[in-house]
């Protein structure tokens, strides 16, 4: 392969990284979003689930933004075709997103209990409607979304908004939202005590049940749908415009590549096991593993929508020929050589420092502490 | 083929969300030095008041972040959302800086104000005040990577047009990123950063003194902020002849727009004090003109010219007929790619590709543009001209006024008198909007004046939009308006609530100066609210 095909495929485990690190580390703070009406009835326990996150939210977002910012760099074309193609769904995401940093600074600034209500459904929509549409928007990769170019790649989508809500990709929205749910009810356990914890600790056996049969329902719809096939084409290490290929849709193709290659079944299994180690995990009151476990069946998760969609990152139901793949879609070898640079440099940096915000601030969050200190949430 | 009204709509939305974006922009980049200048000031010398300084104007500073932080998530998704063809069409040279600015600043910044926020107890003084530092270093650099990708946008380089994938590609990072324009535009636009926290900080502080509260906290983060003021400010309008000295060279049409220039003419030009431009006759309706001043302010020179709108849009005109037969190789290349023929046309015309461009907006079929047609394009090089002379000039003024305001505060300060100086105290509290009017009108003299390209010379901001409907377009600007109105209500509501507040007093602070009723119905108000639920 040449070399720009390597880094091509580079990016696409990079991407993977991103998607999972977002969804492990902003999934759990949307989590305790979605949550916190349920785990916190009074307002100080409310709060207290609030500081669990306090420290660190804002830090866990960036993440998201950074993914944004390196499909930008490493796919423009997903990024330009699938933001605008998703707009109505994309504004949703946005909007909901955007009540989060209010919500969680300007909730306790009042002492109004109509104020602190009203932030903390906003705190609730913040949290599960981004993770619904985080999770329908894999599911409509594997359906096909209707787009098309003009001759000088100019995309137009011509489906409808509805359209992006169908069943499958409700499904997925679920999965999503589940697992982030779990996440968040563990992070919950780490953090608090009392009936905070308990309750927390239901929600996390609840929601990795749930994960599970959604996961396996979705696994066997997939098996029935049509997949794309790239039957021919420039290929990988060759620029190439996506007009230039032809695609095929075949029954069941999205298992291609794990029949292809066996060791990829590993995925699908990492997260069923993820799932239920974190079942048990919650349920023997070990937080932290638990939560280590949420992130691994994350990892899975994510890994097995790659892998199956590979090397597809966007495919057109309406001209399937011009679907999105990781050879038509990434920026030039340089960029993507520069980016893997800077990538190699920061991320660890960022792993290294984030660890050590977590253990500044690690321990329980306690109760006394949230009603007494000024700079609590 | 792109709706006029959806490019004009997407430019309408683009423009408030990033207006709205730059208003909470300025006060973090401004602050969070500030914040670490005062906490540097607590940690060498121990004294609990810089404590309280340090935590007040702290406090603020969240309030405003939170929405810096989400405005400027929509302005991350805008760039897909609504300019699509931009996105694709040079992302790969414009993705790189913003992937660099989350993985360099935005990580920084925002994994260390948490702990800014949270960590005063859990950390040493020493570490504490680094992480301050971290934040103001975060959000500097985030201005940084920013700015390197408006610049591309303004003065592209370190670029060039690939026919095989029909994009724009990045040649040189290092010339991307060491371009003169973004440097002169960070140094310009962070510094007005500076100016912003300044008047801020001096104008709460003098409307204390008025009331005489919390004297103590007023007066020195007074005498700070305006010292760091009348530096900022003196470096605000030098950096800012630098930026126009740079660009006015890179783009003569924005050039000609904010000097209201219709006509070139032999130097020494005459500058624009006042004028009255009108587009369509294209002339000034009344003027008035200081000799010699534009030679010597734009080319720092007695003897220099730069070119008027007249021989500006001549130039435009050939432009695009040499650009035509750039547009009709790629044309043939996107069917055929690697025509031989084709290449050897796009390669004879690359440089006025943008041109070419330009045309098709009004023949899709450049081959068969009139001269006509041609004309409307070569006109429309020239961007509005009056709102960018006058944006300009208030920018300028406000400029200047703002310096004045600081050397006469820094005379009162270091003398000991400013509070006695009533009157000046209530222009300080009157003075706390002029930096953010002036930032903002900054940004339209760059972005107007870059019209009608998203990036100059090379895409037409006509064709960057998304294909998206006149309805869509809608929904998403009433729904933008809607949120921003509710969440600029809120975050002025908390602003002024926590400076009615004031600081928090300490039980360890014998000598506090606070207002005890104030400062007793705040935590009785914390109390108040734990009870509830
Ligand atoms: C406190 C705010 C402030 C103040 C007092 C000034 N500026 Fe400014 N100016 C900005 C804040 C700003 C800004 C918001 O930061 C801009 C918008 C884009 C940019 O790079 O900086 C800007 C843009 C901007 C531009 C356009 C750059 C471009 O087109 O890319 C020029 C030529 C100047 N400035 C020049 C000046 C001069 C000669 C000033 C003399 C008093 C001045 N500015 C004061
Ligand atoms: C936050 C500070 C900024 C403000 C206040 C601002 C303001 C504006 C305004 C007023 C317009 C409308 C111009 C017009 O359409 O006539 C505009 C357009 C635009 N700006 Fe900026 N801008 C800012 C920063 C940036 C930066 C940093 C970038 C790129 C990184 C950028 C990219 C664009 C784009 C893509 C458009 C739309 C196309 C266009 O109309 O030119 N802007 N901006
Ligand atoms: C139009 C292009 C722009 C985009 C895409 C953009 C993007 C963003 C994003 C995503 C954030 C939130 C980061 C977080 O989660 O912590 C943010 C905040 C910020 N942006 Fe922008 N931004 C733009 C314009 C600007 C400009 C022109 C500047 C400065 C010159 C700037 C400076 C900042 C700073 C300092 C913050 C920190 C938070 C705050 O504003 O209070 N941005 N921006």
């Amino acid at each position: 392969m040449e070399i720009y095909g390597v880094f091509q495929v580079i990016w696409w485990l990079l991407l993977g990284v991103l998607l999972s690190g977002l969804a492990v580390m902003v999934g759990m703070d949307m989590g305790v979003g979605t949550i916190l009406r349920y785990v916190g009835r009074t307002d100080l326990e409310r709060r207290v689930a609030l500081n669990i996150i306090g420290p660190h939210w804002e830090g866990n977002q960036v993440w998201f933004v950074l993914g944004g910012g390196a499909v930008f760099a490493a796919f423009p074309l997903i990024y330009a075709t699938a933001f605008s193609g998703f707009y109505v769904v994309m504004l949703l995401l946005l909007w909901s997103m955007i009540l989060r940093p209010l919500g969680f600074e300007y909730r306790s600034k009042l002492p109004s209990a109509a104020w602190r209500s009203t932030w903390d459904w906003a705190l609730f929509v913040s949290g599960l409607v981004p993770m619904v549409v985080f999770g329908a928007a894999f599911g409509n990769l594997f359906e096909g979304v209707p787009f098309h170019f003009s001759w000088n790649i100019t995309s137009t989508y011509t489906g409808s908004f509805l359209a992006l809500l169908n069943p499958f990709a409700i499904l997925c929205g679920l999965l999503s939202a589940s697992l982030s749910v779990f996440m968040g009810s563990v992070t919950v356990m780490n953090g608090a005590e009392g009936a905070i914890y308990e309750r927390g600790r239901t929600l996390a056996r609840a929601s990795s049940v749930l994960a599970m049969v959604l996961f396996a329902v979705g696994g066997f719809w997939v098996r029935g749908m049509q997949g794309y096939v790239l039957s021919s084409g420039p290929g990988a290490g060759v620029p190439q415009t996506p007009l230039q290929q032809v695609v095929t849709l075949t029954d069941g193709a999205w298992f291609a590549n794990f029949h292809a290659h066996g060791a990829l079944w590993l995925l699908p299994l990492l997260a069923f096991a993820g799932m239920l180690l974190g079942l048990w995990a919650a349920a023997a009151r070990r937080s932290h593993l638990a939560w280590w476990s949420g992130a691994l069946a994350w990892i899975g998760v994510i890994g097995t929508a790659g892998v199956a969609l590979f090397p597809f990152l966007l495919p057109s139901s309406s001209v399937p020929s011009q679907s999105l793949t990781v050879w038509n879609s990434s920026s030039s070898q340089l960029t993507l050589t520069w980016m893997v640079g800077f990538a190699v440099v920061f991320v660890p940096l960022i792993l290294w420092y984030t660890s050590w915000a977590f253990y500044v601030m690690r321990g329980k969050v306690k109760a006394e502490h949230v009603a007494a200190d000024e700079h609590s949430y | 083929m792109h709706d006029i009204t959806v490019v004009d709509l997407s430019r309408w939305q683009f423009a408030l969300t990033a207006l709205y974006h730059f208003l909470f922009v300025p006060l973090t980049l401004g602050l969070s030095f500030m914040l670490a200048a005062m906490e540097t000031v607590y940690v060498t010398t121990g004294k609990q008041i810089y404590k309280d300084i340090v935590q007040f104007w702290g406090k603020l500073f969240l309030i405003n972040f939170a929405l810096g932080v989400a405005t400027g998530l929509t302005m991350e998704f805008e760039f897909g959302t609504n300019w699509s063809f931009y996105s694709s069409f040079v992302g790969d040279i414009f993705g790189a800086p913003l992937a660099i600015e989350g993985l360099m600043a935005f990580f920084l910044e925002a994994t260390f104000i948490g702990m800014m926020a949270f960590g005063w107890e859990r950390m040493r003084r020493g570490q504490h005040l680094a992480v301050t530092y971290m934040v103001a270093f975060g959000s500097n650099l985030s201005a940084l990577w920013i700015l390197i990708a408006n610049s591309f946008m303004q003065t592209p380089q370190g670029a060039h047009f690939n026919p095989v994938t029909m994009r724009m590609e990045l040649g040189s990072l290092s010339q991307l990123i060491f371009s003169h324009d973004a440097q002169a535009k960070f140094v310009h636009t962070s510094i007005a950063g500076y100016v912003t926290g300044a008047i801020f900080v001096a104008g709460i502080s003098a409307w204390y003194m008025l009331r005489n509260r919390h004297m103590e906290l007023a007066k020195r983060s007074f005498r700070m902020a305006v010292l760091f003021g009348v530096l900022s400010t003196a470096g605000v309008i030098t950096l800012g002849d630098a930026l126009g000295f740079v660009g006015g060279q890179a783009q003569p049409t924005k050039l000609a727009a904010m000097e209201g220039l219709w006509k070139s003419e032999a130097a020494p030009m005459p500058f624009n004090l006042v004028a009255f431009p009108s587009q369509q006759d294209q002339v000034n309706h009344g003027q008035l003109q200081v000799p010699y001043a534009l030679s010597l302010l734009v080319t720092h020179s007695l003897d220099g010219t730069v070119p008027g709108v007249d021989q500006l849009e001549q130039q435009a005109a050939a432009r695009i007929r040499n650009g035509i037969p750039a547009v009709e190789a790629l044309q043939t290349l996107s069917s055929k790619p690697g025509d031989a023929d084709a290449l050897a046309q796009f390669h004879a015309h690359e440089k006025d590709l943008g041109y070419g461009f330009l045309v098709q907006r009004y023949a899709q079929d450049v081959s068969k543009a009139t001269d006509a047609q041609i004309g409307t394009a070569a006109r429309d090089t020239i961007p509005q001209v009056a709102p960018i002379f006058w944006s300009f000039r208030a920018m300028v003024a406000m400029g200047l006024a703002m310096l004045a305001y600081f050397v006469l505060a820094v005379i009162f300060s270091l003398r000991n008198r400013i509070e006695r100086q009533r009157w000046f105290l209530k222009l300080a509290v009157w003075m706390i909007p002029v930096p953010f009017l002036a930032c903002e009108t900054g940004w339209l003299v760059a972005e107007l004046g870059r019209q009608p390209w998203t990036v100059y010379e090379l895409l037409p901001t006509w064709m960057s939009a998304s294909t998206h409907s006149v309805g869509y377009m809608i929904f998403s600007l009433v729904g933008f308006v809607g949120l921003y109105t509710v969440f600029i209500i809120a975050e002025m509501y908390l602003m002024v609530r926590a400076i009615r507040q004031g600081p928090q007093p300490h039980d360890d602070d014998a000598g506090w100066d606070g207002d005890p009723v104030l400062g007793n119905s705040a935590s009785g108000g914390r109390l108040a609210g734990q009870a509830e639920g």
